[in-house]
């Protein structure tokens, strides 16, 4: 049976299961003998660890054991590694501070395990854990960004509580070109710190077998082998080869679900200490707590224009919080995902960012949708729109006329990056039209007459995906290498599965896939099983983050594809008795050219199983074939988002009238899909813009601990999106496609503030612009414009 | 949450004994405060006693001069009767504002009334409206009952029964909720009755209370323009990082206009 379901919304594979309550998520796994952990957490931001008393809780009722930091020390357990080393401008290496499974001497941040506590059930390890006593002696925490440089120092190898000084670009040219410039636009911004908040809490498993030696963590992760990677060849908790690392359903990620914490580290610890399986479900405080946060930098830039608008040159000096301890990716993201992206769409000739990393008495801090490319979006797109307002220019022209055009690909950037293809003008162009620019004005019009605001903000991204070239990665300082691996295995009756080292948690991967395998054999979807997230099964994967999932993996699977392909026209060969090179496969058949005998795709797989009539002496039996595919460079999605909001002077708040985005993705597979992932990436960006804001308080006791006080985005904060695409096939990969899961998160920030602060007719408002910022902006706008 | 007792009296009178009687007792109606204190290990009682059980206390009834809604009854039942949408529409309006659906379902007036949260709605309403509330031992007025936060004039053991709202000529209810908890910030419930306007606002300050400056300008003038020179004092408005008490004194006044413009 022929078909050609790339392009088509396929309604998504996985969906019944999850919407039937039928998923197997990590806390749905239950294991014989089962025990319970719950971990003792600092109550404070920065203090020093006496002595820790468990003899009381030990005594309490199902406790099996209590495990201290002080154990883990013993045991020479941990650190946490940091996967990622960056050189500071003087050379010499990132500081990288022990980072223990649970506190030793010393605790850094609210929420930093201390004690695990095993118990037979979970309320028996609650309640033991909170009669377990700690001898605290507090110090004062280090909270701002701002002011870590010269705080108490935290970590005694970290002076100045500085990680790096990292720097990317011309410095002399670009201080040049801004001195020389007809107009200098200048902005000082705080990009918010934010709390995940994946649906499903980070949960794990572990489970030890003392007879055969063998560990399996179960865990919610987006990339099971490289926790396998970390716990055995870091950590050294076990042989690579006696731990299985199984991913099961996993509900949403978001980067947070990328790293090593401590808790599945202490877990798989203990369950070799005690020959017990253990599990452990956070409650939602603890996540809040102890799941690494995102963004949290502080910027200062200028941007150098010349009398006719075009960029000379921009120089950037941000400040990032890495938090109490460098996570597992933490050092990449205010750098190599950050500093490269500050080009955006344009042709701006020099550009210089220097990036202080500092540590503070808060939650480590690490990649969160977008990973650094935000923050670089959010800097660019709010400094060009200043421009075009201090310049009196139409903020969509001044972008134009500094767009790389389509005839100047491959584009080097002076920050690092070779952009392969893209055409930045068509999705303005698009976006403009379905945003109804050209009437804007009667729309702002209407709104005045009805007493309220109105605003327009534009936002064009671009962000570099498929992460990575292995080779650009580990001379970059990357601990690991970014290829992908893919099988497919196609069954004696035609049937075929998938196994992928990518890891799908909410993407679809389950019937994108499907559907990217089925139609190179022309094959039906529901004949393609998907199988991922378990070491066990596959081939060393480094699973899901950075929208690689298609661009890498997907390229792997292609590549493992057409190799069945060609075996297959072997085997169609010999059963046609005609040479190899004489045969087209189409529509899942091979077909001897210009005749109409044929055979299926069915027929070459049971031939090729049940090999009686096979030419054994020149093939192998079998048809599953393997690849392993590196990418030859990063993809370059770019688009176009057009904010629209109406405001309310008297209470400032802002609703969104009007979402606009345009995107290239190079080649879509499942429409559908993409628009979902545009979609939930927006509305985790307008979060940004106008909710969602963690705070710490100045003892680094966190304020915004609970949905109480922490703004998620709902869907009345939101309006219905207006979503399109172009395309330009990306170069260098046998998919074409560039990756579509961060692209609404990076985009549509800058976009909202720029709309925002347009409406109210002031330059800045930080984010979140929440309605009392927003009606103190009025304020001040009003009294300026009296 | 910890182990505790639980009790599902059938009477008013068994409840009251077993309150007495027990040693850290708690009342339930629809868990919606108590709940998740229990979760969060906030609160440790030894013993809950589920009011559920007991008959009488849930219903609407507006058979005599007031509107009589019994403590049990849950916000959804208020929301969408019939009799309170045509007999005060703004409470209906108001209660269908509260929380969720779920919310709705559970909670119950007199389970918010009596436990006089500064951020809840309906104590707006009891007190704008200046209902009377029935006790196992008296009927109390609404100006006497919120005595501060989640303070209220009922003695330790006594168990409102039920609420019974005067007929008013105009009312309304606007609120500005908090975007992340959906409480309100400041609520604004609006009354005209044949004696005088009564503004009760919640959210703001640490209990309800009503604004006599606007209540004073309103009985003068009854517009929008009446309250352009009335401000509150920030002093006493709550605090907290959705909004200062600078802005929710402002939001008082911008709410209130708002519910004018409603009547």
């Amino acid at each position: 049976m022929a078909e050609q379901s790339i392009g088509k919304s396929v309604l998504r594979k996985e969906d019944m299961r999850f919407i039937t309550g039928k998923g197997q998520y990590t806390d749905d796994v239950n294991l014989r003998g089962q025990t319970y952990g719950y971990f003792v957490r600092s109550p404070y931001a920065h203090a020093d660890v006496g002595e820790i008393d468990v003899s009381a809780a030990a005594g309490m009722p199902g406790v099996v054991a209590i495990l201290t930091g002080k154990q883990v020390a013993e045991d020479e357990i941990g650190g946490l590694p940091c996967g990622w080393m960056i050189h500071s401008k003087d050379g010499s290496e990132m500081k990288q501070p022990l980072h223990p499974v649970m506190a030793g001497s010393k605790v850094n941040y609210v929420g930093e395990p201390v004690a695990l506590v095993v118990a037979e059930s979970f309320v028996e390890a609650k309640n033991a854990a909170e009669m377990v006593s700690v001898d605290y002696s507090e110090r004062d925490a280090v909270v701002s960004v701002t002011d870590a440089q010269s705080a108490p120092v935290i970590h005694e190898d970290a002076p100045a509580n500085t990680c790096y000084e990292w720097e990317l670009g011309e410095k002399a040219s670009t201080e040049e070109a801004i001195a020389s410039a007809a107009h200098v636009t200048t902005y000082e911004l705080t990009n918010n710190r934010l709390i995940p908040n994946a649906m499903e809490p980070r949960a794990a498993i572990a489970d030890f077998n003392p007879a055969t030696e063998d560990l399996t963590l179960y865990t919610t992760s987006q990339n099971p082998h490289l926790v396998r990677l970390i716990l055995t060849a870091f950590i050294q908790l076990a042989p690579e080869h006696k731990l299985r690392v199984i991913a099961p359903d996993v509900g949403g990620g978001f980067g947070s679900k990328i790293f090593v914490y401590s808790e599945e580290t202490a877990l798989a610890w203990a369950s070799m200490k005690l020959g017990l399986p253990i599990k452990w479900t956070a409650e939602r405080s603890e996540s809040f707590l102890a799941d690494a946060h995102g963004r949290d930098h502080v910027t200062t830039a200028q941007l150098g224009l010349d009398a006719e608008g075009r960029f000379v040159g921009l120089k950037v000096k941000t400040t990032a919080n890495m938090g109490a301890y460098l996570s597992t990716f933490a050092s990449s993201v205010p750098t190599y995902l950050y500093g490269t992206l500050l080009a955006g769409q344009y042709k701006t000739p020099n550009i210089y960012v220097e990036v202080d990393s500092v540590f503070t008495n808060t939650a480590p801090v690490d990649a969160y949708r977008g990973a650094g490319r935000p923050e670089a979006t959010f800097l660019l797109e709010r400094i060009v729109e200043l421009a075009a307002r201090e310049t009196g220019r139409d903020p969509a022209e001044l972008r134009r006329i500094n767009m790389i055009q389509p005839d100047e690909f491959p584009y080097q950037t002076p920050v690092a990056l070779e952009y392969d293809i893209g055409d930045y003008e068509a999705s303005l162009n698009r976006a403009l039209k379905m945003a109804d620019y050209d009437t804007f004005a009667d729309r702002r019009a209407a709104s005045e007459a009805k007493g309220k605001l109105r605003g327009i903000g534009f936002s064009c991204y671009i962000e570099a995906c498929g992460l990575a070239p292995s080779k650009v990665a580990g001379e970059l300082g990357a601990g690991v290498g970014l290829w992908e691996s893919g099988e497919v295995r196609v069954n004696p009756t035609g049937s075929v599965t998938v196994l992928t080292g990518t890891h799908s948690h909410g993407q679809g991967h389950e019937t994108t896939f499907a559907q990217l395998v089925a139609s190179r054999f022309g094959i039906s979807v529901d004949d393609v099983e998907v199988v991922h997230g378990d070491t066990g099964k596959l081939d060393f994967g480094l699973g899901t983050y950075g929208s690689r999932s298609l661009a890498v993996g997907g390229s792997a699977l292609a590549k493992a594809a057409d190799k069945v392909v060609e075996k297959g026209r072997l085997i169609a060969a010999h059963l046609l008795d005609e040479d190899a090179e004489k045969i087209d496969f189409e529509d899942g058949e091979y077909r001897v050219k210009d005749s109409n005998q044929a055979k299926t795709f069915q027929e070459i797989a049971f031939a090729a199983y049940v090999p009686h009539d096979y030419p054994l002496e020149d093939l192998e039996p079998g048809l599953a074939e393997k690849a392993f595919y590196d990418p030859g460079n990063f993809t370059y999605p770019a688009g176009t988002h057009i904010c629209e909001v109406e405001i309310d002077p008297d209470t400032g708040v802002v609703e969104i009238d009007r979402f606009t985005a345009v995107d290239d993705f190079g080649t879509i597979i499942n429409p559908m899909i993409v628009e979902g992932q545009v979609h939930g990436g927006i509305a985790q960006g307008i979060g940004q813009a106008l909710l969602e804001g963690c705070v710490y308080d100045d003892m680094g006791q966190l304020q915004t601990g609970s949905y109480m006080d922490y703004c998620m985005p709902r869907a009345d904060d939101l309006p219905s999106f207006a979503v399109g695409m172009t395309s330009t096939p990306c170069t260098h990969n046998p998919v074409g496609a560039k990756g579509c899961g961060e692209a609404g998160a990076i985009g549509s920030p800058p976009a909202v503030i720029n709309a925002v602060t347009d409406a109210v007719g002031v330059p800045d408002i930080t984010m979140p612009a929440t309605p009392e910022k927003v009606w103190r902006a009025i304020a001040t706008a009003d009294k300026n414009a009296a | 949450m910890y182990d505790f007792n639980y009790h599902k009296p059938s009477s008013i009178d068994e409840a009251i004994q077993l309150f007495t009687d027990l040693e850290d007792a708690v009342y339930l109606a629809g868990g919606h405060t108590l709940l998740p204190s229990l979760k969060l290990r906030l609160a440790a009682p030894t013993d809950v006693i589920d009011l559920a059980g007991i008959p009488g206390l849930n219903g609407i009834d507006y058979s005599g001069d007031d509107l009589k809604v019994g403590a049990l009854t849950p916000h959804d039942d208020v929301s969408t009767s019939p009799v309170v949408q045509s007999v005060i529409p703004a409470l209906a309006s108001l209660a269908g504002g509260i929380g969720d659906a779920q919310v709705r379902n559970r909670g119950t007036i007199g389970g918010s009334v009596a436990n006089s949260d500064p951020a809840a709605d309906y104590p707006a309403a009891v007190l704008g409206l200046g209902a009377q509330l029935v006790t196992n031992q008296r009927t109390l007025n609404a100006d006497e009952f919120f005595t501060g936060m989640f303070e209220t004039a009922l003695e330790e053991g006594e168990l409102l029964k039920e609420i019974r709202f005067p007929k008013p000529e105009a009312a309304a209810y606007v609120k500005y909720p908090n975007p992340a908890s959906r409480y309100a910030t400041v609520g604004v419930f609006m009354t005209k009755t044949s004696e005088g306007v009564r503004v009760a606002i919640t959210g703001a300050a640490p209990s309800v209370f009503r604004a006599t400056d606007m209540e004073a300008a309103l009985n003068a003038d009854f517009s929008e323009a009446a309250l352009d020179g009335i401000s509150l004092d920030a002093d006493m408005m709550n605090e907290d990082l959705h909004a200062s008490a600078e802005y929710r004194a402002h939001l008082c006044v911008v709410m209130a206009k708002r519910a004018i413009s409603q009547i």
